[in-house]
Order: structure tokens, then sequence, then C-alpha cells
């Protein structure tokens, strides 16, 4: 582990707004050696552990921290989004992916204030308040925790919504990773991570991904990265507000890991959301009146 | 960055095929160690690469991306990835992230290197 020499003095949970959650993670310096046990503490690191049982014991200690394995997902309707173009999708990684494969990695120095800990902890306690403004995050109430499916609404111009979802792939108390479903714009995983580097703490989102299917891979081409890069910029810039940075910078860099496409996903398009919202926005109008005069059927014939 | 908490032994098995014993706790940290393994596993007359994580202790997601990193230089390569030695756990954690679909998982050593499956 590096050694880290710790700042003259630690900011109050008051001063920078952290909940009673958030404050409970350790700060830096103050925090004793961790044991190989608490390398990787369970899903609300700041909650008490309960006495782990000779089978606990017998798993991995990143057990924890993994959603169990689903081959499709199952979702509970949200206020406030669609919530359409998710249930019953299999999840996507970068193999199963078509365009060119990217790793962007944004990342910010959230100063010596900080802990690792307290940055994940505010970070997947309000995930949804730190997306730019048009987009919607339906996650569930408590936080992102692993197996959580979130349901996404994101604007795609035009006043139509592109609507789908994500997965919470694991989470532990310094990162936690977000995987696709089927259709979702690329095919892969973004990991939200911080760590302490010297006396400063570094946090960073890293999206390792290709384009899901050849309409996509135009899209990314045609700005569809420019935007995403926006996105993840603007969304770190707010958590660093929300941390208490008076000027929060966030570097951004992309490596394309994979310039092959993989032709052979070039059906991933049957499950395009994109196609799918701009579909689901033209068609609403007429489902609605359908309904209604199934509605009105149903009761001249009750 | 911390240093990984991990060792990657490379034993030769014939003049096609390359055993990475990976003992320890796989990370995005042990980028460095794994790539220095398939290099020293590498060169153009290895055409199957097999991961043996009989010795892993702790991997999270990280580790998991590193792997499609490697993926991606193999297939490059035209080589072929093998897996064997995963716990339940592990196994489960390959096939909810669909990379068991890439790197094909084996029961024992022997079967990796002969790819027989399950």
């Amino acid at each position: 582990m590096t050694d880290t020499k710790g700042p003259d003095r630690v900011a109050t949970a008051d001063e920078i707004g952290l909940s009673a959650r958030e404050a409970a993670a350790p700060p830096p310096d103050t925090a004793p050696p961790r044991t190989a046990a608490q390398a990787a503490p369970p899903r609300d690191a700041a909650q008490a552990d309960p006495p782990r049982t000779a089978a606990q014991a017998a798993l991995p200690r990143d057990s924890a921290s993994w959603a169990r394995k689903v081959d499709r997902l199952q979702v509970d309707r949200r206020s406030g989004v669609r919530g359409t173009n998710v249930a019953g999708r299999r999840l996507t990684g970068p193999v199963q992916g078509f365009g060119k494969m990217w790793q962007k990695t944004y990342q910010m120095d959230a100063g010596s204030q900080i802990t690792p800990e307290q940055a994940i902890a505010t970070w997947r306690e309000h995930f949804p308040e730190f997306w730019p403004k048009g987009n919607r995050f339906a996650g569930a109430l408590t936080g992102i925790n692993p197996g959580d499916v979130a349901l996404l609404d994101l604007s795609i111009g035009g006043g139509v919504k592109l609507s789908t979802g994500v997965f919470v792939l694991y989470a532990d108390a310094e990162s936690f990773t977000l995987m696709t479903p089927q259709g979702h714009m690329f095919a892969g995983w973004i990991t939200f991570s911080a760590e302490r580097e010297g006396d400063t703490t570094t946090v960073q989102a890293q999206v390792l991904m290709r384009a899901n299917d050849p309409l996509y891979e135009i899209a990314m081409t045609l700005g569809g990265h420019r935007k995403e890069d926006k996105f993840w910029a603007a969304t770190l810039t707010a958590l660093g507000r929300r941390l208490g940075l008076p000027d929060p910078r966030v570097e951004t860099r992309s490596t394309c890991v994979d310039s092959k496409r993989q032709w052979r996903h070039s059906r991933n398009v049957w499950h395009n959301s994109m196609v799918r919202s701009v579909l689901q926005t033209i068609s609403a109008p007429l489902v609605g009146l359908s309904r209604l005069a199934r509605g009105m059927n149903s009761r001249t014939n009750g | 960055m911390n240093a990984p908490a991990i060792t990657m032994d490379v034993r030769r098995v014939g003049e096609t095929t390359a055993v990475v014993d990976i003992r320890g706790e796989v990370t995005a940290a042990c980028e460095p160690v794994l790539m220095s393994a398939y290099e020293a596993a590498g060169g153009t007359a290895t055409s199957r690469l097999v991961l043996n994580f009989g010795g892993l202790e702790y991997m999270n997601s990280g580790g998991i991306g590193m792997l499609v990193t490697l993926l991606v230089r193999a297939n490059r390569q035209r080589q072929q990835l093998a897996a064997y030695g995963l716990s339940e756990h592990y196994r489960e954690i390959f096939e909810l992230t669909r990379l068991d679909e890439a790197i094909t998982i084996y029961d024992s050593e022997e079967s990796a290197l002969h790819g027989v499956v399950r």
C-alpha cells in the first residue's frame, strides 16, 4: 500500500455537506491500517459487520461486492421514467459489443481532505443527483448496491428520450461498476473509483466499451463520444462541488484498445433502444387511444 | 497506485501452449504484472494461453476489465485463451460478465491444455 501523508486539517462533515453515512467513512490519517478483511468491506461500509458464519468465511472477501448471477434483467416500474427496453434483456460486456473498443478515463483531483471511502460513499448515495440536466436515473432508493437495476431516460435531442438501464455489477467502499443491457448505446461497464495517491485523493470514472451495434457506432463517431465525454466530465464536476471542491477540474483520456469491429455482433441492432425509444415516442398517442378505446368497450359491454 | 498483491508464473507446456499460474489479487493494479506474464508466455509460437486461477484470492471489477484487455491482445495474435481452477464464485462472475463466452472455462489443467470441454 502506498504511504500517505495527511493534510494539516480535515474538513468536518458539516463543512463539506456529507450525510451521516458518508461521514462515517474513515477520514485520512485517522483511519487505522486496513486488515485483509477490511480491505473489501460489505455493501454498506458504514454499517457494522455482522459476525461471519463458517459458510461465509469460506467465501472470498469480494463475495458481497459482486452481484448474483442473472440471465435476464427483471425490473419494477419506477416513477419519472418510461422504463422500457430493459426487462428481459441480457447484460452485455465489451466481448458482446460491435464497435471499436475504447477505454475512457475521466479523472478529478479531490484534494487532501476527502478520503476515497467518503468520495465513493457520497457518489453511491447521491448518484442520480450528479447527472447533467435532462437525464434521469431511477435506481433503488437505498443508493447503488450489487444486483440493483436502474432505469434511465437519456436526452438525445428532438424531444426524444432514450430509455434504457444499467445493472450494478460490483460495489465496495472504494469503487462500483455499472454494466449495460442489450440495446444500450454501448456494451461494457463503467467503473467509478477513488484512490489515495500521496496526500491527495483521485476520483475517476472509467468506461470500457464498444458501441453495441452499427447504428450506435455511427452515432458515436458523429459526436456521440464527444457528448459522452461531456456527460461524465459534468457528472464528476457536480460530484466535486458536492465534495466541497472550489474548482473541480476533470481530465479526460481516451484510448482505442481494439480498432477492430466485431461484425458477428452487428445483429445487436435488433435491440437498439434508440430506435425503439423513437418508435415508442411516435406510437405513444396511438397506444393511449387504443387503451382508451378498449376501456370504453369493456365498460359498454360490461 | 497501490502495489499489486499478486504473482504470475509462466510455464511452457509443449511448443505452442503456456500456462500462467495466478496467485493473489486480480485488480486493475496488477495489469503490468499480467502483461509481463503475457509477454513471457507469448511469442508467435504460442497459440494457446491457459490461465490457472487456482490461487485466486480476490478479484474486483477492475480485474475483470484487465482480463478483457488481455483478451484483445490475445485475439490480435490469434491466440486462444482458456481458464481453469476457478471456484464456483469466480466461475459465476465470468458467466455474469459473459467473459466465459470468450475465455473457455475448464475443470482441470489437463482438459484446458487439450481443449476438452467439461
